[in-house]
């Protein structure tokens, strides 16, 4: 094939995109359509809890439209990390969902389902076997933290959604994946070179994010044996030379190197011409085999947690504002071990906003010149009443805790909600974030199909 | 002397995964891209200043395609973990803002 033509929907499956973006794009007769579902940018409570990040009714909207087109074409629809953090309970989410389409619109066709959590012991032989390696700034894997995950993802390369395609699917729905990797699959299936393949699966993944202005919107891209041609959907959104360039900065250590399953991805030497006013060339990347690597992400459980927000307008209280916490803090102590919850069964995180709630550790700020200070007081525990007991305390100390020159003896605190005191969901922490070398890239991801 | 404020098109931040951040400052055009990088300011050193890391832990890039330069560095505490502050690392940009650059 000369020409591979590729149409993203929008940056995260659920953030929707305007319909006449879409139209546009498949007027242009696109080989496949897709959206990337997922990220860890949300942290990692959506990983370890099964959780989707956006909201299945806005999943639904964008796939039904997206469903339609590709049907109507016989053009397959590809989705990578469905449901965002792309376990089995956000792929089934998804999956669920697309049949119900299926179902109202009458919409028959062959559905292919790639699986991505991983088996615990799967895992701790490869660590056993030295092809476990930490990404920069995680600590080694070793067996007890692979034990503590709720769940782990592997992270996909092109090789399933290959697969699937060669074995009839129009319409794919995968677990976590690498974002261009869904893309590149497609791509490279039709015989163009990896490394425009990749660079266009690492633009589509992000929708029309590479033109001004950045929006979740359609962008179509042409892939060809010499590079790539991006342009957005939306008239209003130009792909300029500049917009694309520095896409490569977005979310990524490095704009030049991306390191992908099974290679390197250099885009150092690439070149940015105008095709027109709205279209973008890129040509000049780079791609080098590497042994075959796959991402693991996993998360465990930290606790159970309960906040509580509140502010105050006493000068004297903001003057002083280190000491009174320190103050709260010795009182939650005693009061919560006289009680019988001593202070290794919590954590107590007090953000003080209007002074280094954004940037804590990192705040150059040494004091701070606001007229008023609003709070949020946390407190994680092994269960909700051991969290909910202790933030009663805390809640208390920050309203009643005395200090030097108090005027404000009713109280210390604003509180703006009754109840103050808010459950929240389970605490989580990412806990596995390495690669694991494997021969077969299909094999940890295996296949089911369905006919709809 | 001019600051990053009032001379860059954007200066801006986020996670670069769960457990870095990357900080981006992109200037409009070449030119102005290659006055302050004649400059050294944005270096290493400027970001392990204001980042209370090791210059040896940051990776930095100048990437003239985009007229940027980019830095990116561990986090203190990882996306979401107990006492993060900041979930998507978008709002960690600010003290390069009053970064003062010869120009």
């Amino acid at each position: 094939m000369q020409e591979y033509r590729l149409l993203s929907t929008s940056g995260l499956l659920g953030y929707g995109f305007p319909e006449a973006s879409l139209a546009a794009g498949m007027q242009r007769q696109p080989h496949m359509i897709g959206v990337d579902g997922g990220s860890t940018d949300p942290g990692p409570y959506y990983l370890g809890s099964g959780k989707c990040v956006n909201s299945r009714m806005a999943m639904k909207r964008d796939l039904q439209l997206m469903l339609r087109a590709a049907r109507a074409q016989r053009i397959p629809m590809v989705i990578g990390s469905c449901g965002g953090a792309g376990g089995e309970p956000h792929l089934q989410t998804v999956v669920s969902i697309v049949r119900e389409i299926a179902r109202e619109d009458g919409l028959r066709f062959r559905l292919a389902v790639i699986h991505a959590e991983q088996d615990k012991a799967w895992v701790k032989k490869k660590l056993r076997e030295g092809q476990v390696k930490a990404l920069r700034n995680v600590r080694e894997l070793d067996d007890a933290t692979i034990d503590r995950a709720t769940r782990i993802v592997g992270m996909m390369g092109p090789e399933p959604f290959q697969r699937a395609l060669d074995e009839g699917a129009d319409v794919i729905l995968a677990g976590r994946s690498s974002d261009p990797a869904p893309w590149a699959g497609c791509a490279t299936r039709a015989q163009l070179p990896p490394a425009p393949s990749w660079y266009a699966g690492k633009m589509l993944e992000c929708g029309a994010t590479a033109a001004l202005p950045k929006g979740h919107d359609c962008l179509l891209t042409s892939v060809d044996r010499g590079g790539v041609v991006l342009e957005a959907m939306n008239p209003i959104r130009l792909c300029t030379p500049f917009s694309v360039a520095n896409h490569s900065l977005h979310e990524n250590a490095s704009p030049c190197f991306h390191i992908e399953p099974g290679g390197l991805l250099d885009t150092s030497d690439c070149v940015f011409e105008a095709v027109n006013d709205r279209a973008v060339r890129v040509s000049g990347m780079r791609w080098t085999q590497q042994p075959y690597t796959v991402k693991l992400e996993g998360a465990e459980l930290v606790g159970h947690r309960a906040i509580t927000i509140c502010g105050t307008r006493d000068p004297m209280l903001v003057g002083m504002i280190h000491e009174f916490l320190g103050s709260v803090r010795e009182n939650v102590s005693v009061k919560a071990t006289a009680f019988g919850v001593t202070p290794d069964k919590y954590k107590l995180v007090i953000r003080t906003y209007g002074a280094n709630g954004v940037m804590s550790g990192w705040e150059p700020v040494a004091r701070t010149q606001s007229h008023e200070l609003g709070f949020v007081v946390e407190v994680i525990a092994q269960t909700q009443e051991l969290a909910n007991a202790v933030l009663a305390i805390a809640r208390v100390q920050m309203l009643h805790v005395d200090f030097a020159g108090r005027m404000c003896k009713e109280g210390n605190m604003a509180f703006p909600y009754s109840p103050s005191d808010i459950e929240t969901a389970p605490a989580y922490r990412f806990s596995v974030f390495h690669t694991v070398a494997i021969d077969d890239p299909c094999a940890p991801f295996p296949i089911e199909y369905e006919a709809l | 002397m001019a600051r990053i404020r009032d001379i860059a098109k954007a200066c801006k931040s986020k996670n670069a995964g769960p457990f870095e951040l990357t900080i981006d400052v992109v200037f409009d055009d070449r030119k102005l891209f290659e006055r302050v990088r004649r400059t050294g300011v944005l270096c290493p050193a400027l970001f392990a200043r204001l980042y209370k890391v090791r210059p040896e832990d940051v990776l930095f890039t100048e990437y003239p395609a985009g007229n940027a330069f980019k830095a990116t560095i561990p986090r203190l505490v990882a996306s979401g973990d107990v006492g993060d502050t900041d979930v998507y690392g978008a709002q960690q940009h600010a003290p390069l803002l009053d970064v003062e650059v010869p120009i």
